[in-house]
C-alpha cells in the first residue's frame, strides 16, 4: 500500500471531501498552497488573523447552509475564540431546540516536541471535552486522520480535529480512494494480555516500541487508541481492562481533570471492570506546567516510551491489598 | 421635534410599521408583567422605546435576508416576523416554544426566517451574522445580513474584526448598532472614546450614518439605502440609531439603575410609537377608529399567544438530554 505522511493524509480528506460536496469552503490565516491551487480563493479563503470572527463566522454559515472549516492551525490560537466556540459552536444547536445543523470543522495542532516553549506546545484537548456539544477526535496515523476528518466533514455538529504536531511528517499505509473512520470507535493498537495500555496521538507510538521492548521478556501488552475523544468509546477501554486486570494511560497533555483522568473514572466507575482491576491505575502524563523551552526541560516534562515502560512495570508489581498493607 | 419625510411606502406598510411597534410594546410590557408573576423564569431585557430600529430596519429586508439579535431580543424577532405563540411559549419555558423550552428570553431563534436567534453574549453574535453574510455572498442570490447589537458590543473585539473582514470582502452585510447609551448600568459616555459608534467606520473604510433611532422613517431610509449598497456588492454599512431604553437593563427586581430620572422622562417624550402614530394622523393616513383597530389586533394576537403559552406542555425532564448533538 502506498505511504503517506500525516499532514498528507490530513489535506486528501479535505481535496477529497471538497471536490465531493461544494458547499465545503476552508478559512484559515495562511491558505495551504495545494488546496488554493484546486479550489481557488472562493473556497479556499486566506483570512486576517481575527479567530474570534472566524470562529463565530463559520457558525453563521453553516447555520445558512454551508459546511466551513476553520484552520485554527495551532491550538493555542483558538483561545481568543473561546466565546465562540463554548458559549456558541457548542450550544447553539441544543439552545435552539435543534432547529437547524451546523456542520463545522475546526483543525487544531497540539503537542509538544518542537521546543516552542510554552504558548505553542499545547494539548488542551480536555478542557473541550469538559464542554457539552462538541465531537473531537486526535489520530494517531496517517490512516486514521484521514478517515476521521472524512467523517468529521460529513458530520452535521461542530467537530474539533485535533492534530499531533510531532506526528505531521510521520509516514504510514493510506489506501487509495474513499473510507472513513466511525466517531466513537477505539482502534486496538496492539493485542496483548497482560497491561492495557490507553495512549493517544504520538504516545501511541512510544507506547508501541514500550510493548516491544517488554516484549523480549514475556511481558504482553494492549494498545488502545481511543482516536475519538468525544464521543469516548467507553466499552472497547473497559473490554481491554477486563481482559487484562491493569490499566496505565498515556498522554501528553498533564493529569489535572485530563483525558487521563477520564479514562481512569470510566475504568474505575464500572462495577464490572472495578472487579477484574488487579492493581491501582497508573497515569503516564506531561508534568503539571507550562511547557518549557530548554530541550532538557522539555524532555523532562514530557512522558516517552521510558517512562510508559516504568509506568507498566509499576501495575504490573501492583496490586488491590497494597494500601492495606 | 418633527420626523424624517415619510418614505415611498404606502400608507398600509406604514400603518404596518406602527402594527409592528405596538406589537413589540405590547409584547414586552405583558412579558414584563408575567416576569414579575413569576410564569416567566430567569431573566427578561425589555426593548421599549427601541423599537423604530427593528422595525425601521427589517422593513428593509426580504424575507430571505438574515439578522441576529442581542440578549434584548424579542423586538427583533417580532420585527423579522417571528410567530407570537412560540415566542411567549418559549418565554414560558414550554415544549412548544420556538426553542422547546431550551433557550428562553435570551435565546429565541427562527432560522426558517431567518432570525439567527438572541445571543446572551454581548458581540457573541456579531461574527455569526458575518459568517450568514459570507454564506449571502457565496450564495450570489443578492442576500444580506444585518447585525443588531448595542453600544457595549461596538467596544468588544469581534465589532472590529467583523467590520474589517466585511470591507475588505464587501460583503452584504449592515451593521446596526442600538446605541441606548448604556451598556448595562455604564454609560457609553464613560466607556467610548468617541461620541459615535458610526465614526468608527471611517477606519474600515466603510459608510457610518448616524441616525435618529426613535424616528422610524429615517431608520427606514439609511438601511434601505444600506441593503442597495450590500445588493449591489459594494459591501457593508455601519448604521448608529441613537435610542433609549425606557426600563432597565434587566427585569430582575432590586437591579441598579443609575440613570437619571429626568433623562429617561425626556426620552419618553421622543416615543417612537407616538411620533409615527402622530405622522400617520398628519398625513392623514391614520384616524381614531384606524388606530383602535390596529391596538385590538395586536391585543387579540398577544392574548391568543399568552392563552397559547399557558396551554402548552412543560418539557418531559428526559428531553434533556435532546438535542445535544445533531443526527
Amino acid at each position: 500500500m502506498r505511504e503517506l505522511t500525516y499532514n498528507e493524509a490530513a489535506v486528501e480528506a479535505v481535496a477529497e471531501e471538497m471536490r465531493r460536496d461544494p458547499k465545503i469552503f476552508y478559512m484559515s490565516t495562511d491558505a495551504i498552497p495545494s488546496l488554493l491551487q484546486e479550489f481557488g480563493e472562493q473556497r479556499i479563503r486566506a483570512t486576517p488573523i481575527a479567530e474570534a470572527a472566524l470562529t463565530g463566522m463559520a457558525i453563521g454559515a453553516a447555520g445558512s447552509g454551508f459546511r466551513p472549516i476553520v484552520d485554527w492551525r495551532q491550538v493555542t490560537f483558538c483561545f481568543v475564540a473561546m466565546d465562540q466556540i463554548v458559549n456558541q459552536a457548542a450550544k447553539i444547536h441544543y439552545m435552539f431546540g435543534g432547529q437547524v445543523t451546523f456542520p463545522i470543522l475546526y483543525r487544531a495542532a497540539v503537542g509538544g516536541g518542537g521546543l516552542v516553549a510554552a504558548q505553542h506546545s499545547q494539548s488542551p484537548y480536555s478542557m473541550f471535552m469538559n464542554v457539552a456539544g462538541l465531537k473531537m477526535f486526535l489520530p494517531s496515523t496517517p490512516y486514521d486522520i484521514k478517515g476521521l476528518l472524512k467523517t468529521a466533514i460529513r458530520d452535521n455538529n461542530p467537530v474539533i480535529s485535533f492534530e499531533s504536531s510531532r506526528l505531521m511528517g510521520r509516514k504510514g499505509p493510506v489506501p487509495e480512494g474513499d473510507y472513513t473512520i466511525p466517531f466513537g470507535v477505539a482502534d486496538v493498537k496492539r493485542s496483548g494480555d497482560d497491561v492495557t495500555v490507553v495512549a493517544l496521538a504520538w504516545l501511541v507510538h512510544e507506547s508501541l516500541a514500550a510493548a516491544e521492548e517488554l516484549a523480549k521478556e514475556g511481558i504482553s501488552v494492549e494498545i488502545v487508541d481511543p482516536r475519538t475523544l468525544v464521543p469516548l468509546d467507553t466499552a472497547t477501554i473497559r473490554e481491554s481492562v477486563r481482559k487484562t486486570g491493569r490499566l496505565v494511560i498515556a498522554d501528553e497533555a498533564g493529569p489535572t481533570c485530563g483525558f487521563s483522568a477520564e479514562v481512569a473514572a470510566v475504568v474505575t466507575e464500572d462495577a464490572a471492570t472495578f472487579a477484574r482491576l488487579k492493581a491501582p491505575v497508573k497515569r503516564v502524563c506531561a508534568l503539571q506546567v507550562p511547557i518549557p523551552y530548554s530541550p532538557v526541560l522539555e524532555n523532562a516534562v514530557f512522558p516517552d516510551r521510558g517512562r510508559i515502560i516504568a509506568g507498566i512495570r509499576e501495575v504490573l508489581q501492583g496490586t488491590r491489598s497494597a494500601a492495606a498493607a | 421635534m418633527p420626523m424624517s419625510p415619510s418614505p415611498n411606502l404606502p400608507p398600509d406598510k406604514q400603518r404596518e410599521m406602527l402594527r409592528q411597534m405596538l406589537t413589540i410594546r405590547r409584547f414586552e410590557e405583558r412579558a414584563s408583567a408575567d416576569y414579575h408573576a413569576g410564569k416567566i423564569y430567569g431573566v427578561v431585557h425589555c426593548y421599549i422605546g427601541e423599537e423604530a430600529v427593528a422595525v425601521g430596519v427589517c422593513t428593509a429586508l426580504d424575507r430571505g435576508d438574515r439578522i441576529i439579535s442581542t440578549h434584548r431580543g424579542h423586538g427583533h424577532c417580532i420585527a423579522k416576523g417571528a410567530d407570537l405563540n412560540r415566542m411567549m411559549a418559549e418565554l414560558y419555558g414550554r415544549q412548544t416554544g420556538y426553542c422547546k423550552g431550551k433557550g428562553g428570553s435570551m435565546h429565541i431563534a427562527d432560522f426558517g426566517i431567518g432570525m439567527l436567534g438572541a445571543n446572551g453574549i454581548v458581540a457573541g453574535g456579531i461574527s455569526i451574522i458575518t459568517g450568514a453574510g459570507l454564506a449571502a455572498q457565496m450564495e450570489g442570490k443578492g442576500g444580506v445580513a444585518v447585525a443588531f447589537f448595542g453600544d457595549g458590543a461596538s467596544n468588544a473585539g469581534p465589532f472590529h474584526e467583523c467590520l474589517n473582514i466585511a470591507a475588505t470582502w464587501k460583503l452584504p452585510m449592515l451593521y446596526v448598532c442600538e446605541n441606548n447609551l448604556y451598556a448595562a448600568q455604564t454609560s457609553a459616555a464613560e466607556t467610548h472614546a468617541l461620541g459615535d459608534v458610526a465614526a468608527r467606520a471611517a477606519g474600515y473604510g466603510i459608510p457610518g450614518i448616524v441616525v435618529d433611532g426613535n424616528d422610524i422613517f429615517a431608520v427606514h431610509q439609511a438601511a434601505s439605502r444600506a441593503v442597495e449598497r450590500a445588493r449591489s456588492g459594494a459591501g457593508p454599512t455601519l448604521i448608529e440609531c441613537k435610542t433609549y431604553r425606557w426600563r432597565a437593563h434587566t427585569e430582575r427586581k432590586g437591579q441598579p439603575d443609575p440613570r437619571d430620572k429626568a433623562e429617561v422622562e425626556a426620552w419618553k417624550q421622543k416615543d417612537p410609537i407616538a411620533l409615527l402614530e402622530r405622522q400617520l394622523r398628519d398625513q392623514g393616513d391614520l384616524d381614531d377608529a384606524g388606530l383602535r383597530g390596529i391596538e385590538g389586533d395586536v391585543m387579540a394576537a398577544l392574548e391568543a399567544a399568552v392563552a397559547f403559552a399557558e396551554a402548552g406542555p412543560f418539557p418531559l425532564p428526559e428531553q434533556a438530554t435532546d438535542d445535544v448533538f445533531a443526527a
